[in-house]
């Protein structure tokens, strides 16, 4: 676990529900939920999740930290938005997921090689670089993410789709060397920068 | 007959019923059977040049008692509105026209049919005088409201404000009732987001401003006589003195008592820390927006749980079995008052269903969870007095496990028990029992059936939470607030609003001799034939509404205000001395004779169907317009209730020659729809020893049906009378057509 974990389980002791509320984008609505069950019931993947929102929204409230945190439920979310149209409570249900994603990967949390988890961070790293989306790049790195053998393996086997889409020009073999990007990269880069001094001054209250 | 009755006979050939009806032959009949005295025909009877020909006729004194033949009794009512004469209707169109075929060979039969009801019409009306108002009940525009609680005192005010005086009883030394014991109460206004002032004081203030309501404290009602419109009742202190007041109608909002929580042994009671909801709002009280302390050691409340639905909506021996309504919004107002004094209390509700009735339920919900309050889904099974606090046992049924946790104080939503007196209908207790405990009388009835208000369930007082509210089986008294059923201050406040609606509506309805709902209007009331009378009580048994004393010899003593005209006296009367000025053992019996009776060998069945006007009969008129056909063999009387019908009606029946004989009533039972409550039930069992009858006569057990009917049985009702007709053709033809 992370030192920002430890840092945030001291201050906030066992009431992981405030928690959430101050550090989960649209946290402060997990305890209008009302327990009906519509979300877990509309969840078109629901029998794939180990805990549906309904469940991980009592868990929250009922102070179990690490199993909401090491959960891969809301990695499972395919943003379908079946849930949020569904509740009777207006919750952003989705959001939520995608918010306690996002903050179980800050403390270092989540589950170990979750691959939408994975598929996530190359798509970050893929784009960042040039602020556009290097598909060559990100399929080929998506291919070898579990190693070289079953890459090579999983490459022969996309190989009639790559030709197909190279034929009909929608993937250019050039891009290998760097690919196109958007025009003003430093500043591109001067505003991602930016954006992450404002995320980390977020969890300097939880102190250094 | 001493006076002279003219009987006119109109027939109406609008509708269709002049091209499929020999309109001439009816007149005919109607001459001739029905001894009218004129006969006349109209293409258009329900119009005003229709009604005005009846009603020159009338004018000019030539009729006395008039036939319609036209549609069914129930259409057309403003236009068939006729002063100072007796009238009847015979349904030719949809008791007639609408449901049989219109074909040659459906004819002759439905000719036949339409024949028999304008005999049966004219039978019935040479046998009916014109009601006129009792002489018993006068004007007495005071009302007595028992209880003065929240419900109490709002229905004395909205009386008050109608123009009426009020006597407002109540037992204790203050006005208020249990809500003056509360801290603050859920608001019935939006926002609906925090606890309001419980309006107590605002409502004295404005009871003890006002000219019109007097109010007796420390007192009961020890003794309550009479009838709507000429209540006598004792007004009695503590000390003993008693003055006597007459009212019109009373109300009685005698509210409620708490389940007794030390029933509830699992949850450790005993234990200082664990309390119910009216104790914890004599902690808020205390605490008067400061921390609320615990009992034991004075502790501000750091952490407390809510236990909902705590020894009620369960089976359990000794639970109480229904949901009270108001204990979750109770308890999240209450979970409120710590959020209030300290935003970081530890408050749970742990609930199976939290259930929030009325229009800012939800927004009160939302705004608890708003300020914090948890909500738990989980069922509580064990409270012990843990060392720093009540330690509880729960299973949380989300994520399904068993949870063990300490709070600091524990509060149990208990339910409510209405206080509703001494249950009349409890079984009197078997010789040597031992009676642990007497209910006090609330109005100490001077009735014969009983000292306190009939129960419908759970010993709450109603006698139908949801067709007919407020109106209890005791006529002229109405019940309101949580002795009627569960419910919280606003819907309490409602409650009366319509309670005294409906005291002011018999007040007024008794001193004109009407009847109240749900015959409300009509004028007439039994009488009886003292000569004939056996003493036998059997019409003050089975009165649904105690409206029948007995005097020092045994004979009935009719109190017409309290009666709904049903006449289950009239069924139950052994010999038949009870009658209506329009509706008697003759005005129905003389229909059932009026009948054309074909003899044996003509094949043609006769079925008699006497149906409730309340359900039935609408019911068959419905399926008419639904153009839904039936035997051609039937014929059809409405009758007030079954429990009016005089099982001499159905021996007659049998021995004139009937098939078969139907009888159409409404629900019984534990979910009866029965508009006089027990009418249907008792007719049931009456017809349960038709059997005698029916074998001393040899004949088939199945020539006799009661059947359970509601007004939708539209398709229902034809099939039963179908039913019965093949039934008559399988075990054959009456053998007693003479």
């Amino acid at each position: 676990m992370s030192e920002l974990n430890n840092r945030v389980v001291e201050k906030y002791r066992n009431n992981f529900l405030k928690e959430v509320e101050a550090n989960v984008e649209e946290g402060d609505w997990v305890k209008m939920c009302m327990q009906c069950g519509v979300c877990a019931g509309s969840c078109p993947l629901g029998d794939a999740w180990e805990h549906t929102p309904q469940k991980l929204f009592m868990m929250i409230r009922a102070g179990k930290r690490d199993e909401v945190l090491s959960s891969d439920a809301m990695w499972m979310c395919t943003s379908c938005y079946n849930c949020i149209v569904r509740c009777p409570r207006e919750l952003p249900i989705t959001h939520i997921m995608h918010g306690l994603a996002h903050y179980a990967a800050r403390l270092g949390l989540s589950p170990k090689n979750q691959p939408t988890q994975k598929f996530a961070q190359l798509f970050w790293d893929n784009l960042t670089k040039t602020g556009r989306v290097n598909e060559l790049k990100l399929g080929l790195n998506l291919y070898f993410m579990n190693g070289f053998s079953e890459g090579v393996k999983k490459s022969l086997e996309m190989r009639s789709i790559g030709q197909g889409m190279f034929f009909a020009k929608r993937l250019n073999p050039m891009e290998i060397l760097g690919g196109h990007g958007v025009k003003d990269q430093a500043g591109f880069h001067a505003m991602l920068d930016k954006a992450r001094e404002i995320e980390d001054a977020k969890l300097d209250k939880f102190g250094k | 007959m001493a006076v002279q009755k003219d009987i006119g006979a109109y027939i109406c050939s609008g509708c269709g019923l002049g091209d499929r009806l020999d309109c001439d032959q009816l007149e005919k009949v109607a001459k001739s059977d029905g001894r009218a005295k004129l006969t006349r025909q109209h293409e258009f009877l329900c119009s005003k040049a229709g009604v005005e020909m009846i009603q020159a006729d009338i004018d000019a004194g030539d009729v006395s008692h008039i036939v319609l033949g036209a549609c069914s009794r129930r259409a057309k009512t403003d236009a068939f509105n006729f002063e100072n004469v007796v009238m009847t209707r015979t349904n030719l169109r949809e008791g007639v026209i609408w449901v049989r075929p219109d074909t040659d060979e459906a004819r002759e039969s439905t000719q036949e049919m339409a024949d028999d009801y304008i005999r049966m019409g004219c039978a019935e009306v040479k046998y009916q005088d014109l009601p006129a108002p009792s002489q018993e009940q006068g004007l007495n525009r005071n009302m007595l409201v028992v209880g003065g609680g929240i419900t109490g005192m709002t229905s004395a005010i909205e009386a008050a404000k109608a123009g009426y005086n009020v006597g407002l009883v109540e037992k204790a030394g203050h006005l208020g009732g249990t809500a003056a014991a509360l801290y603050k109460r859920v608001p019935e206004r939006a926002p609906y987001s925090l606890p309001v002032d419980n309006g107590v004081d605002s409502l004295a203030t404005q009871i003890q401003g006002n000219p019109r309501i007097t109010v007796y404290l420390n007192s009961t009602v020890t003794k309550t006589s009479g009838a709507p419109g000429r209540f006598s009742v004792d007004i009695s202190t503590e000390s003993g003195d008693t003055t006597t007041e007459n009212f019109g109608a009373i109300v009685q909002s005698s509210g409620f008592e708490p389940y007794d929580m030390s029933q509830l042994t699992e949850f450790s009671p005993e234990s200082p820390d664990v309390v119910d909801q009216l104790g914890l709002e004599a902690l808020a009280k205390e605490a008067n927006g400061g921390a609320i302390k615990r009992p034991s050691d004075a502790k501000a409340v750091e952490s407390v749980l809510f236990v909902q639905c705590a020894g009620q909506r369960s089976e359990k021996e000794g639970h109480l079995s229904y949901c009270s309504g108001h204990c979750c919004a109770t308890s999240i107002k209450q979970a409120m008052y710590f959020k209030q004094a300290n935003p970081d209390t530890d408050t749970v509700v742990m609930y199976t269903d939290l259930r929030t009735p009325g229009a800012g339920g939800e927004d009160f919900y939302r705004s608890a969870q708003k300020q914090g309050v948890i909500f738990t889904k989980g069922e509580v099974s064990e409270v012990t007095p843990g060392d720093t606090g009540p330690l509880v046992k729960f299973n949380d049924l989300i994520l399904d496990e068993n949870v063990e946790q300490n709070f600091d104080l524990v509060v149990l939503a208990t339910g409510m028990l209405p206080n509703s007196g001494v249950n009349i209908d409890a079984p009197a207790p078997a010789e040597g029992e031992e009676v642990t405990e007497t209910p006090v009388s609330i109005l100490n009835l001077d009735y014969r059936q009983g000292k306190d208000i009939p129960q419908l369930v759970h010993g709450f007082t109603d006698s139908h939470f949801i067709c007919f509210p407020y109106e209890t089986r005791r006529t002229g008294i109405y019940t309101a607030g949580p002795v009627r059923r569960p419910m919280d201050i606003k819907q309490a406040m409602d409650d009366a609003t319509g309670a005294a609606m409906k005291a002011i509506q018999a007040i007024e309805n008794s001193s004109k001799g009407l009847a109240a709902h749900p015959r409300s209007g009509d004028l007439s009331f039994p009488s009886f034939r003292k000569e004939g009378c056996t003493q036998c009580k059997r019409c003050t048994v089975e009165c649904p509404f105690g409206a029948i004393n007995e005097d020092e010899r045994g004979f009935p003593q009719y109190n017409e205000g309290r009666c709904r005209r049903c006449g289950t006296c009239m069924g139950a009367c052994p010999v038949r001395v009870i009658s209506f000025a329009n509706y008697s053992v003759d005005s129905v019996g003389q229909q059932i004779k009026a009948v054309d009776m074909p003899d044996e060998f003509e094949e043609k069945p006769r079925l008699l169907a006497l149906a409730c006007e309340n359900d039935a009969y609408p019911a068959m008129d419905m399926a008419a317009m639904n153009k839904v056909e039936y035997s051609a063999y039937v014929r059809a009387i409405p009758v007030r209730c079954l429990g009016s019908v005089n099982t001499i009606w159905i021996t007659d029946a049998l021995n004139s020659g009937y098939d078969g004989i139907m009888l159409l009533g409404c629900q019984k039972g534990e979910n009866y729809q029965c508009h006089f409550v027990k009418g249907s039930e008792i007719a049931h069992i009456r017809m349960s020893k038709i059997d005698d009858t029916l074998s001393q006569l040899q004949l088939e057990k199945e020539r006799v049906g009661t059947h359970e009917v509601a007004i939708t049985d539209v398709e229902r009702i034809p099939q039963i009378i179908n039913e019965m007709a093949e039934t008559v053709q399988k075990i054959g033809m009456s053998p007693f057509k003479f």
